[in-house]
């Protein structure tokens, strides 16, 4: 066989490696064009506590998190986690935002009354916050820094090392 | 128990296979029929253990053995029997199971069928329907054990998904596997055909029948995937080219084309290696399409689990598409078509064409399926390519495609001269004319519908002439009477009258996808108790909320009384149902389907107290026909493909009734 | 699964293993529908969920919206668009496109402002542009160069056939002869 032939049968491999490559992708991990830009303000009715802008936190780095009583494991793990860093962090000026997406209320005040949440969260009416923030999924957690921009984008429950190393980064910028 | 033995029979069968591989190859080469013979038998063997082994997961399945993970994973104990028989083929392990014993069953039917004829071709064939064989059961072996243990026995399974706990499950997965097994036949007569050299017509005519039949499981395996979606899934369409489907729809391009371009070669002796090619292409894409779905590389609704499956099935698809490319490379001295045509303008051409068009559209939906992908090995973003592109790229040259099947069947083969055109086109021309005009007359407005209309009135205006044209001559020179000649024409060339039957089915479901997509009216309304949607002529009045436990989830639904015209019409009763496994909820369509209209209600929302519902309610006018084309095609094809004495029989018994 | 959320994180399908307790679940799960139903107040009718149009319908409106939603992808479904897709989350942005076209917005803005959250994932007609015409035209290219090479096999063809031999080829026209046959009944008889 000539070498004029051998191409036909090699013709296939560019598709064989695209192909391949496809296994190191995740189809669901869709990277965020949020990050690295300023974040997105916006206003909420805050359970029990009035209203809560982002405007008003200038200054101070901000942990945002989308969450749902019905979003189970995921949310239910992450949550303690999140009063933690709170309750760790605040002294120092942390913010922790809670946003509640598609929820009833009963169910969200049950779920905050669990997990004994300190930290602000405020519902979500019509889902207005999350498709701000080109949210897709709960949980997901924004980092945003001094200056009010996003650091990271977290998809699924944080991780205690994660949340760690993403605090300590928006603390130390100003 | 059942896990250690049908691990065993599974591991059995896989030796015997690759012996079948060995002893056809070798005894052909060595020309010994004692080791052909064996090979037959062993290719039985191989048939009958596979049989063995769904007879165990289905014992295992109906007899909720928790101790197998799969039967764990696609069955609980509430399930409904038919329910836990469809769990064979509910997931991936069970799904290639299934789809080797049928390709068990289909090498068993060629060895049973051809044993004592084309003796130079068949062991091959053997060879590379084992050799196929073989890798779904390494598959099993080592990727995907539908016989894999579960330790701590779990006191009930996780059962199907619900979406797949419907009548349509049972009959659906089978079509497509059908369909896909079936293009094997082929494919394996056409490497052996490689292989020998023998590359005349003889691997073309063997497999005439066993590709129509495949591209007819095929087909019904789509069209019913799409009548599924549309009255199961709650979105209120059919066809949303998702990669799966995507998956099934490419091989049937390249399948149909295929089908045309063969008869090019038994008449002329021309595009030899065209149509190796074809089916190749179409074999590498049920493989390609396969990988899709159960490799996880790209999200898809019916998306497996990965694991060594994807990486195997890359594998084999590399093999396969080097293996016989190469075959074709290799035997490409003799593969020189001496091809020769008396004129451009002919049956050839078009039929040339139709094939460019076929294939134009595959290519268009594989790079619409694989660009993601592209596009994030090169530029590193993701992105989407969805309907609406498919359908922007894909229109045009659906149109294309329209117009050539009115042509092809009635251009003259070798040299079509003016004459021939004028006679057989002059009459369908000025008929679509002349409808398009009634329509736009009628207030048709848009471009696309009244083209698509004017398109599909000449190819039904074709059909008729032709029709009608040969009856006539056959009455006038038999001096039958018109319906007796109608019926003997039909069966005496039943592949040309099979076939525009075929191509009349697919112009209705193209006016039903045509109407049914632009003429779509839809409304979403949140309504209290007593109160009133109306969309178009339609008026749905809700009349409150129910609910009630079934045996596997809870439903609720909405009482609605639909009324056209004032008019009380049909009650309906859209629901949600709540599964315990599930966190959303599924939705529970119903409908009024009507042969020109549909009035379709989802309910997408509910208060629990009752208060109140939101319904999405559309009006999908001549969706039907898309299903009412779908059985017009396969009337088609049971006339090509329906064997003569069958025929001959019916037609003296009708003849002998009429007397 | 296509009209579901099966995208939504942390998903609990595949989490929540085996059930032993899936009676007790359903039996929970009817408890809680069943009391919503028949004693109405009972369970809070407060609800943060999607309710669909309060305002008069606009056909007009709704069809251009629908338009602008058919093109943006629901993300937390498999292939759908916004449009069709009955989640909650595609229903609040069909409600948010409503808005922003009685706004003014164009359909190019409110394309450009789902880009900007979502990313060029979100729109499920890749825009006209850059590496991306790519997929828009190479199937056109694909197909006139296949046209254009069956024009040339088939040139080539018409001619060798011409050179070849004027005459008739005794065997082609048995085949016409049945052809014809086969078209129009018995020739000659």
């Amino acid at each position: 066989m000539s070498w004029k032939k051998a191409l036909i049968p090699l013709a296939s491999v560019p598709l064989i490696i695209l192909l391949a490559y496809g296994f190191r992708t995740d189809p669901k991990a869709i990277p965020s064009p949020l990050v690295r830009q300023p974040a997105p303000g916006f206003r909420m009715a805050v359970y029990d506590a009035g209203e809560l802008s982002l405007e008003t936190l200038k200054g101070k780095p901000v942990v945002l998190n989308f969450w749902a009583s019905w979003c189970y494991p995921a949310c239910y793990e992450e949550a303690p986690l999140l009063e933690s860093t709170w309750r760790k962090y605040e002294a120092q000026g942390l913010m922790v935002v809670g946003v509640d997406i598609q929820d009833k209320e009963a169910n969200a005040r049950e779920f905050m009354r669990r997990f004994d949440f300190t930290f602000p969260n405020g519902p979500d009416p019509g889902s207005k916050i999350s498709i701000d923030y080109g949210v897709y999924g709960v949980p997901e957690t924004f980092f945003i820094d001094r200056q009010g921009r996003i650091t990271h984008k977290h998809v699924g429950a944080l991780t205690p090392a994660l949340m760690e190393a993403q605090v300590q980064a928006i603390l130390k910028g100003n | 128990m059942i896990s250690t033995l049908g691990g065993f029979v599974l591991f059995f069968a896989l030796g015997v296979t690759l012996y079948a591989v060995a002893a056809s190859v070798m005894g052909a080469r060595a020309g010994r029929e004692d080791w052909l013979a064996s090979a037959r038998n062993a290719v039985l063997a191989h048939f009958c253990l596979v049989t063995l082994a769904i007879f165990l997961l289905e014992y295992a399945l109906i007899t909720s053995d928790f101790s197998i993970r799969y039967v764990a994973n696609t069955s609980t104990r509430g399930s409904l029997t038919r329910y836990k028989i469809a769990g064979l083929w509910g997931s991936l392990e069970g799904s290639i199971l299934l789809w080797e014993w049928l390709q068990a069953l289909f090498a068993a039917l060629v060895v049973a069928r051809y044993s004592d004829r084309h003796r130079h071709l068949m062991p091959y064939v053997q060879a590379v329907l084992q050799g196929i064989s073989a890798f779904f059961l390494l598959l099993m072996t080592f990727g995907a054990n539908p016989f894999a243990p579960l330790f701590p026995i779990p006191p009930d399974g996780r059962g199907l998904n619900p979406l797949l706990e419907v009548t349509d499950m049972l009959i659906h997965p089978l079509l497509l596997y059908l369909g896909y097994v079936g293009f094997s036949v082929p494919f394996a007569f056409a490497m052996a055909a490689l292989i020998t050299g023998r590359v005349s017509e003889e691997w073309l005519t063997i497999t005439r029948r066993w590709t129509v039949v495949a591209w007819l499981f095929l087909t019904g395996g789509i069209f019913y995937g799409g009548w599924w979606s549309y009255r199961t899934l709650g979105w209120g369409g059919y066809w949303a080219w998702d990669p799966v489907e995507n998956a099934s729809f490419m091989p049937w391009l390249t399948g149909t084309a295929f089908i045309h371009s063969v008869m090019i070669q038994e008449r002329k002796r021309m595009l030899k290696v065209w149509n190796l090619v074809l089916i190749t292409l179409t074999f590498s894409l049920v493989i390609f399409g396969t990988f899709l779905t159960r490799s996880g590389i790209l999200g898809s609704v019916h998306a497996f689990a990965d694991g060594p499956v994807g990486v195997m099935f890359l594998a084999f698809l590399a093999l396969v598409l080097f293996f016989s490319f190469g075959l074709v490379a290799y035997r490409a001295d003799r593969l020189k078509g001496h091809g020769e045509l008396d004129s451009i303008v002919s049956r050839e051409s078009a039929f040339l064409l139709n094939n460019v068009v076929l294939v134009g559209i595959c290519f268009t939906v594989f790079l619409g399926t694989i660009f993601p992908l592209l596009a994030e090995a090169i530029r590193g973003t993701k992105m989407s390519v969805g309907t609406p592109y498919f359908n922007r790229v894909s229109v045009p040259l659906g149109m294309a495609l329209l117009l050539l099947m009115g042509i092809g069947p009635l251009i003259a083969w070798g040299r079509a001269s003016l004459n021939n055109l004028k006679r057989n086109f002059l009459k369908p021309s000025l008929a679509a004319l002349a409808g398009g005009a009634i329509l736009a007359a009628l207030g048709v407005r848009q471009a696309e519908v009244l083209a698509a209309f004017v398109f599909c009135f000449f190819v039904i205006g074709t059909i008729v002439f032709e029709f009608t044209v040969g009856t006539r001559t056959r009455a006038k020179t038999t001096g039958e009477r018109f319906l007796t000649a109608f019926a003997t024409l039909l069966l005496k060339s039943r592949r040309r009258y099979g076939g525009l039957i075929v191509h009349l089915g697919v112009v209705v479901a193209i006016i039903g996808i045509a109407v049914s997509s632009v003429y779509k009216v839809e409304r979403e309304q949140t309504l209290k108790p007593g109160e009133t949607l109306s969309v178009g002529p339609y008026a749905v009045r809700f009349d409150g909320l129910a609910a009630g436990e079934r045996p596997t989830h809870i439903l609720v639904w909405a009482n609605l009384m639909a009324f056209k015209d004032g008019k009380p019409l049909h009650e309906l009763t859209p629901g949600q149902r709540f599964y315990p496994n599930q966190q959303s909820p599924f939705a529970s369509v119903d409908a009024r389907y009507h042969w020109n209209e549909d009035l379709y209600v989802i309910l997408s929302a509910f208060e629990r107290d009752g208060s109140s519902a939101t319904f999405k309610v559309l009006i999908n006018p001549m969706i039907s026909w898309i299903w009412i084309g779908g059985g017009v095609i396969l009337l088609g094809v049971i006339v090509v493909v329906l064997p003569e004495r069958r025929l001959a029989l019916l037609a003296i018994r009708a003849k002998a009734q009429v007397a | 699964m296509r009209s579901q959320q099966a995208a939504w994180a942390g998903s609990p399908t595949g989490a929540s293993g085996y059930r032993g307790g899936r009676r007790a679940i359903l039996a929970l799960a009817w408890a809680l529908v069943w009391i919503g139903l028949v004693i109405p107040g009972v369970a809070p009718a407060a609800s943060g969920s999607a309710k669909a149009d309060a305002g008069p319908w606009n056909p007009e409106l709704e069809e251009h919206v629908r338009e602008i939603a058919s093109g943006l992808r629901c993300v937390v479904c498999q292939n759908l668009s916004v449009a069709d897709s009955p989640s909650d989350l595609a229903k609040e942005m069909r409600n948010l496109v409503r808005e922003l076209v009685q706004q003014g917005k164009s359909r190019e803005e409110i394309q450009a402002y789902f880009v900007s959250r979502y990313g060029e994932f979100v729109l499920l007609s890749p825009p006209k542009r850059g590496f991306n015409l790519l997929v828009w035209g190479l199937p056109f290219v694909a197909i006139l160069a296949g046209a254009w090479g069956v024009y040339l096999v088939a040139r080539r063809w018409t001619l060798r056939r011409e050179e070849a031999e004027p005459a008739v080829d005794p065997v082609y026209a048995e085949r016409v002869r049945r052809d014809l046959q086969e078209r129009e009944g018995p020739v000659g008889s």
